[in-house]
């Protein structure tokens, strides 16, 4: 451990003579430009340039990557990923599976959050009681969170394959096994369960969170006026909870939109285009197919950003409204 | 006896008795525990059952798989099945071979005379055997001490210089007063609102025009300048008094020296649950090495998990195994850390 900590201190030794130089030039105040230089410098080259090379490549065509080479395109990405000829039919459209791409998004986020907000709720009230072993308990609840999607979608690729032990409990049920996975219902199904199972003690943790900053008097007072569980619940409970509920809900949205990695490695986007999801569609487009189509993947990232954007405009309107209502209270 | 375990110190409903609500939510966190940590536990079970074992259904929770005996006079060891000979007596005998639905089996205790069986009067003879071929054949069979290293460099290495970069940022926007401060800030901190996915393509071209497409450096450098990072280490760094930075000043510490003898210590716990952060996010990074690592020499761990789900589907044993060594480091991390990340994301909303 000395060992270690001398070779660090030699290490940080090492930059002493430069940020002594540059207090001489930059003067004591400009110092802090050298410590937060290497921070700025790596967001700039990987954030913020590509920000506004993506507005670049959204219109542009062509296959080569580098912008200068990639002849000016107008709206036609946009185009070819939005036009249909006939809005109500999807088949029409000039890029279907983007279409339903996007609606499968919808689907999924909306199912999603009311299920998501279902479950850790529950959890969190059940576990802000009185339990023994409350650490133990949400550690349970908690650890898939931390597991990669990669394992968390083959963890579930096991139980769900043909010989695995949903198909055994099946049998024993004496029901003909499933293809869970090859049935667009039912992949959907699972894509919806795994999400839950994996992303789960997240939002049951924020939610767990706000329940304990609610003062215990609050709770007294409705013990004395002998007040029925299910009134406190609604009464007291979710109207003070409200500004985390709305956290939770806008947190599980913009994540469900952004779905990707679970998916891809349990269905990889099927049965046919049952659960690609739009953040697979732009990998594959950019990435994945032979001719990588950067600036359809583009676009199709700023027609996501512009929905993204929305969602975090209406997290900023409801997240007002939830401290109006608190400050009412 | 059962007064005992449903007393409880509670003082509410009057009673020493557990409520019919303790009883439902005791009920639901049993069956959390069974839907949570069940499907990670089968995994592993799974991982040390050997492939035919794998391939029986239905399948078994533990890992049993049929013995097999050394018979004189047979090279391989032969499997054991419990059947009816010809008396109609139920033996333990060793199949030697199976045409159709006979199976000519042997004593091992006398192999010379060889005893006709009908498939349908055997049974396999199971035992409890943990398989670690499993885990020791991959190394061998595919390059996976090079996925393990190269997730290993990766999340070490961007940890580190995570920890640094964020915190001397975090130092500079907390510690000292200069134009554009202000604005650096929001910058660094509206990159949270900036989805990564968004920035697939042109970060794409960043890192090709660097030349670092498989490189695991391609994956590191985005990586550690985080704002999440900044942000935490920031609030904990404005409630160091600035005094003790006076006082050093006053003794004509340089101010590279203040900040790693003074203000890197004192941040230690915030930098500690960065540390813990910046290694699961690493560790289980998908995407964006998905996209910057092409050649397999480069995969780390998620990459090469999902390459392998599409060409081993035959090959289950390897796979598990696989996947319950990339599991093992954060498990390991949550088993011993899980107050501080627990806390750290209810108070931070980090993830």
């Amino acid at each position: 451990m000395s060992v270690f900590t001398s070779l660090l201190g030699f290490f940080f030794n090492l930059f002493e003579p430069v940020f002594r130089l540059g207090q001489k030039l930059l003067g004591s105040s400009r110092i802090g430009w050298l410590f937060v230089g290497p921070n700025l410098l790596i967001i700039s080259i990987f954030t913020f340039l590509p920000i506004v090379a993506n507005l670049v490549y959204a219109f542009t065509g062509g296959v080569n990557l580098l912008p200068t080479q990639r002849p000016y395109a107008g709206l036609e990405n946009f185009a070819i990923l939005l036009e249909c000829r006939d809005y109500t039919d999807l088949q029409s459209c000039r890029t279907d599976i983007f279409w339903r791409s996007i609606f499968n998004t919808v689907k999924f986020s909306l199912i999603q959050v009311a299920l998501m907000l279902f479950f850790s709720l529950v959890t969190a009230l059940v576990l802000n009681r009185k339990i023994i072993g409350r650490g133990f308990w949400r550690g349970v609840f908690f650890y898939p969170v931390l597991l990669s999607p990669v394992v968390v979608a083959l963890i579930w690729k096991w139980l769900l394959q043909s010989q695995g032990v949903f198909n055994a409990g099946l049998v024993a049920m004496g029901a003909q096994p499933m293809d869970w996975l090859l049935d667009r219902h039912w992949a959907f199904f699972w894509v919806v369960v795994v999400s839950i199972w994996a992303h789960m003690g997240f939002y049951t943790l924020i939610l767990l969170a706000g329940l304990q900053a609610i003062p215990k008097d609050v709770y007294e007072a409705a013990e004395m006026d002998a007040a029925k569980p299910f009134r406190v619940l609604y009464r007291i409970t979710l109207p003070l909870l409200m500004p985390n509920l709305i956290v939770v809900l806008v947190l599980v949205m913009i994540r469900a939109v952004q779905s990707f990695d679970e998916v891809f490695v349990l269905t990889g986007g099927g049965p046919g285009s049952a659960t690609t999801f739009i953040v697979q569609y732009i990998y594959q487009t950019g990435f994945a197919e032979q001719i990588h189509l950067y600036g359809l993947a583009a676009a199709a990232s700023l027609i996501l950003a512009v929905g993204l954007m929305a969602l975090t405009l209406v997290q900023l309107r409801l997240s007002k409204a939830g401290e109006a209502g608190k400050v009412k209270k | 006896m059962a007064n005992f375990l449903t007393r409880t110190r509670g003082r509410r409903h009057g009673g020493t008795r557990l409520h019919w609500t303790d009883w439902l939510s005791y009920a639901y966190l049993l069956a959390g525990l069974v839907v949570m940590f069940g499907p990670v536990l089968w995994l592993v079970m799974s991982s040390f059952k050997t492939e035919s074992a794998l391939s029986q259904f239905p399948p078994t929770f533990l890992p049993y798989s049929q013995k097999e005996v050394v018979v004189a006079g047979y090279d391989k060891p032969l499997p054991l099945f419990k059947a009816k000979d010809d008396q109609g007596q139920v033996r333990e005998l060793a199949q030697v071979r199976r045409i159709g639905l006979v199976a000519t089996m042997v004593d091992p205790a006398a192999p010379q005379t060889e005893i006709r069986v009908n498939i349908n009067d055997r049974q396999p003879v199971n035992e409890l055997k943990f398989a670690s071929g499993n885990y020791t054949e991959i190394f061998g069979k595919f390059a996976f001490g090079t996925y393990l290293w190269n997730s290993v460099f990766i999340t070490v290495v961007a940890t580190v210089l995570t920890l640094l970069f964020n915190s001397m940022a975090a130092f500079a926007l907390s510690k000292y007063q200069f134009t554009g401060q202000k604005t650096v800030f929001v910058l660094i901190i509206g990159t949270l609102m900036i989805p990564p996915t968004i920035i697939l393509v042109p970060a794409f071209l960043v890192i090709s025009e660097l030349h670092l497409l498989n490189n695991l450096w391609g994956v590191i450098l985005p990586a550690v300048a985080t704002p999440t990072g900044v942000f935490l280490l920031r609030q904990y760094m404005l409630t160091i008094p600035d005094e003790l930075l006076e006082a050093a000043r006053m003794d004509n510490a340089s101010e590279w020296r203040i900040y790693w003898k003074i203000i890197l210590p004192l941040a230690a716990p915030a930098m500690a649950v960065l540390a813990i952060f910046s290694f699961m996010w690493r560790w289980n990074d998908f995407l964006w090495p998905l996209i910057v690592l092409s050649k397999s020499e480069h995969f780390t761990l998620q990459l090469a998990l999902n390459a392998f789900q599409g060409e081993l589907n035959t090959q289950w044993h390897y796979l598990l195994a696989m996947t319950v060594i990339t599991l093992i480091p954060i498990t390991i991390v949550f088993a011993f850390l899980q107050k501080y990340i627990t806390t750290g994301i209810a108070s931070a909303g980090v993830k």
